[in-house]
């Protein structure tokens, strides 16, 4: 069968490769692009976890073909964070346990950024609708409706960031909410000690903003 | 779970993928969205020798309103629909029933024509194109044919197209400015197909109904328009006796198949509740006093 070559941009970077008509874009961002942040759940349009962000709308990576994503905007999950600082969606679900094996997470995260552009202030009902297309086995939901919720108000209060970065992009101005202290002090591996750090820096700099002010 | 290999075509305009299917025929399958054809290949349960992806034949998605009729091209995406300010002021009971097919992710590549060239007795949009007396246009190398929604729908997941045409726009027409509509489903997760969905417009004047539409879903191996059940409504002063009547008429309307997720029987049941439900909502949005 033909081989098709392939250009698109994954999160801002350029990627060339080529690939049978057959091969699904998820197959191809991971196993050519090597961003293997995507995963593979049932490979049938139901469970989620293969969620991107293609030309800015949420799509299922596993009901596309890579041919088809030629000269496409791909966004993954790997494009939401900025080095060790996380996007306030995906602090959110860190601090509100919304995850725990974190196969569906990839998935459930790239939904939420479009989620929340398309609706910054959504109800709760609003949000369990805008999950669905999501399965998670392990959390039975709650608390990922709960950070999905939290993020929507850290995300708010970045808003004018936000509004000037395309497709969500990391508004750096966020503050994500801090964490609970019992969960902060459970917590002890290298990656809650930068988010830690993150925070504290976050803070620091948030109170020598508010003491300029004042001297002002 | 990886497809079968394939010739993949990728048309860019309407007079080449026609030229494509016209060579190809049997062989091939046209491939819009992907949502319902991806999953099948996925499986394998399709292998189809040849596809023709019409995603990149710009001059297929659009959305107009010509003289009340909503012109919809047939690769307009479901999402696109769902959002837009035409279709809320002139088909909302279109606009109510997109955001229950499938789920976002499925919407924002599902499209409008391949919605009802897949011919899925459970998808909305065959109700409400049947009940609302859509109809598509198709091309093929042998020229255009206009076919009405009581000609469309064959049996389950099959149409009349030949499979050398391709659907290239729908008509749905408005809803009466003064009509009330209601979608009402039941499914077992949100966003699954329904076992059973209905959608209802009611018209009138003077407190009387002059036109009634009753589409179902999910209740036989096509979608049902609802006949005797409209023609016992037209003329009639709106009443909860009437509502009942015509939940009884509807039920004798439908032939459902039972299943692993719903007998016959519930679905025949649920089918004249849900269509009692929504006359009545229908009803509460109609501005039928004047």
């Amino acid at each position: 069968m033909a081989v098709h070559p392939i250009t698109l941009r994954v999160n801002g970077r350029e990627y060339s490769g080529q690939a049978e008509a057959r091969k699904t874009l998820a197959d191809f961002i991971r196993e050519d692009c090597g961003l293997t942040g995507t995963h593979l759940g049932c490979e049938h349009g139901v469970c989620g976890a293969c969620t991107i962000l293609m030309d800015g709308e949420a799509v299922r990576s596993c009901l596309l073909f890579a041919v088809q994503a030629e000269g496409a905007d791909l966004k993954t999950v790997e494009g939401l964070a900025d080095g060790d600082r996380l996007h306030p969606i995906q602090q959110a679900y860190w601090d509100h346990h919304a995850l725990q094996c974190g196969f569906c997470t990839p998935g459930f995260l790239m939904t939420t950024v479009a989620f929340l552009r398309d609706n910054p202030r959504p109800t709760e009902r609003e949000i369990r609708e805008g999950l669905a297309g999501n399965l998670c086995r392990c959390t039975g939901y709650q608390n990922i409706v709960e950070a999905v919720a939290a993020a929507a108000e850290a995300l708010a209060s970045g808003a004018i960031a936000q509004a000037a970065a395309p497709h969500g992009v990391v508004p750096r101005a966020a503050v994500p909410a801090p964490l609970p202290p019992a969960r902060a002090a459970a917590a002890v591996d290298g990656i809650v000690r930068r988010a830690r750090r993150r925070r504290k820096a976050v803070a620091v700099k948030k109170t020598s903003k508010r003491q300029r002010k004042r001297s002002r | 779970m990886k497809p079968a290999p394939f010739q993949y075509l990728c048309p860019r305009s309407v007079d080449e993928a026609v030229d494509q299917l016209a060579r190809h025929g049997d062989d091939a399958k046209v491939l819009a969205g992907g949502q319902s054809l991806v999953p099948l290949m996925n499986m394998r349960l399709a292998r189809p020798r040849v596809i023709i992806d019409i995603n990149r034949i710009d001059a297929l998605g659009y959305l107009h309103d010509d003289h009340g009729v909503l012109h919809v091209g047939a690769l307009t995406r479901q999402r696109a629909a769902e959002r837009s300010p035409l279709v809320a002021a002139r088909c909302p009971l279109l606009r109510d029933a997109l955001r229950l097919v499938g789920h976002v992710q499925i919407r924002t590549r599902g499209t409008i024509g391949g919605s009802l060239a897949h011919a899925d007795p459970a998808a909305e949009l065959t109700a409400i194109f049947a009940a609302l007396d859509g109809e598509i246009t198709a091309r093929s190398a042998r020229g255009t044919r206009v076919i009405a929604a009581p000609d469309l729908f064959v049996s389950y997941l099959t149409t009349s197209l030949d499979p050398r045409e391709l659907l290239v726009e729908v008509r749905i027409p408005a809803l009466p400015p003064d009509a009330g509509w209601s979608w009402m489903e039941i499914a077992r997760r949100h966003g699954d197909f329904a076992l059973a969905g209905v959608g209802v417009v009611l018209a009138g004047r003077r407190g009387v109904i002059a036109e009634a539409r009753i589409g179902l879903v999910g209740v036989g191996p096509t979608p049902v328009r609802a006949a005797r059940a409209e023609r016992m409504l037209n003329g009639q002063a709106p009443s909860e006796a009437l509502w009942a009547e015509a939940a009884d008429a509807v039920r004798a309307a439908v032939t459902p198949d039972g299943d692993i997720h719903a007998s016959a029987e519930y679905r025949k049941h649920v089918s004249g509740v849900l269509a009692q439900r929504a006359l009545r909502e229908a009803y509460s949005r109609a501005r039928m006093a004047a």
